[in-house]
């Protein structure tokens, strides 16, 4: 119990401070890495609360795809990162005194809530009738049965993201030279190749 | 001391702030303020998947998911349409993004 408390602190604490050296960060490519970091404190986090498969989706998706993405983004846009952080300063204040009132409203409501009574026997979702499941087999239980059509969407709004960035970046070139490949097989023998009988003493034209 | 709803609920609210606070302290980089934006996707993620477990009730975990899908489809979106902006002006200051406005 102890352990895990100790662990506990140790990714909030992590989570927490790399939040803050992303947004405060000199250099983007820090910020994109700092990202990375919060996301494995996350990740540390579910598992310490026993959400395993969340987890190592956590680490997959966010570590492996949208920080890559991130990352690939910021080192190929070729910016001027110090005007863009000339208003910092200017910023900080109302950010700081917006920042903090949303926080001691988040900690207000924190601190003064509790389960409505009757809540958690009405917990519909919960694993099925005492088995003993793995986290990963009981997410799929409730995944592939209650909520396919909403699996379904899910599916359908990364296909369409994918058809979407890739038609936003795909360009045509006019002033690059390609291989068609159906001209090159569509030739005949009779378009390339020319018998000339050539005489002697004249040379070919 | 046992670690209780309100520590998980505390850290997501804190990584939340830090989110919003990003987003105004980054006025002109768009790149930080996607940032910012996983940032407060994942504090929304980690109230999820507490409040799923503390309650004993696996919905949270399933729509904490989801989350995950629409920050993935969001983040890409949202970097291609940034790429292609700067390939067509060469800058993504937001303060030159207005060739709509009025």
């Amino acid at each position: 119990m102890i352990v895990q408390a100790i662990m506990f602190y140790v990714f909030a604490a992590l989570a927490v401070a790399s939040g803050v050296m992303v947004v405060s960060s000199r250099n983007p490519v820090h910020s994109v890495l700092f990202l990375i970091l919060a996301f494995f404190n996350a990740a540390g986090l579910f598992v310490l609360i026993g959400a395993e498969f969340l987890a190592m989706i956590l680490v997959i998706v966010y570590v492996g795809a949208v920080a890559v993405l991130f990352l690939f983004v910021v080192m190929m846009l070729d910016i001027d990162f110090a005007r863009l952080r000339s208003g910092f300063v200017r910023y900080l204040p109302i950010g700081a005194l917006i920042g903090f009132i949303l926080l001691a409203e988040l900690v207000l409501v924190i601190g003064s809530w509790v389960v409505a009574p009757g809540v958690p026997s009405a917990a519909a979702g919960s694993a099925a009738g005492g088995v003993a499941l793995t986290n990963t087999r009981a997410l799929g239980d409730i995944l592939y049965t209650r909520y396919l059509f909403a699996f379904q969407a899910a599916g359908l709004i990364l296909l369409v993201a994918m058809v979407g960035a890739i038609v936003l970046t795909l360009r045509h070139r006019a002033d690059v030279r390609r291989q068609s490949i159906a001209a090159q097989l569509a030739r005949t023998r009779a378009q390339t190749v020319e018998v000339v009988k050539v005489p002697i003493g004249s040379g070919s034209r | 001391m046992a670690i209780g709803l309100a520590h998980y609920l505390t850290v997501a609210a804190i990584l939340f702030t830090l989110g919003i606070f990003g987003i105004f302290l980054n006025r002109k980089n768009v790149i930080i303020m996607l940032m910012s934006i996983e940032l407060m996707l994942l504090a929304v993620s980690i109230n999820l998947v507490a409040f799923s477990v503390f309650l004993n009730n696996l919905v949270g975990q399933a729509f904490a998911m989801f989350v995950l899908t629409v920050a993935a489809a969001e983040a890409a979106i949202g970097l291609a349409i940034l790429v292609v902006y700067f390939r067509n002006r060469g800058t993504i200051a937001v303060e030159d993004i207005n060739m709509m406005k009025g």
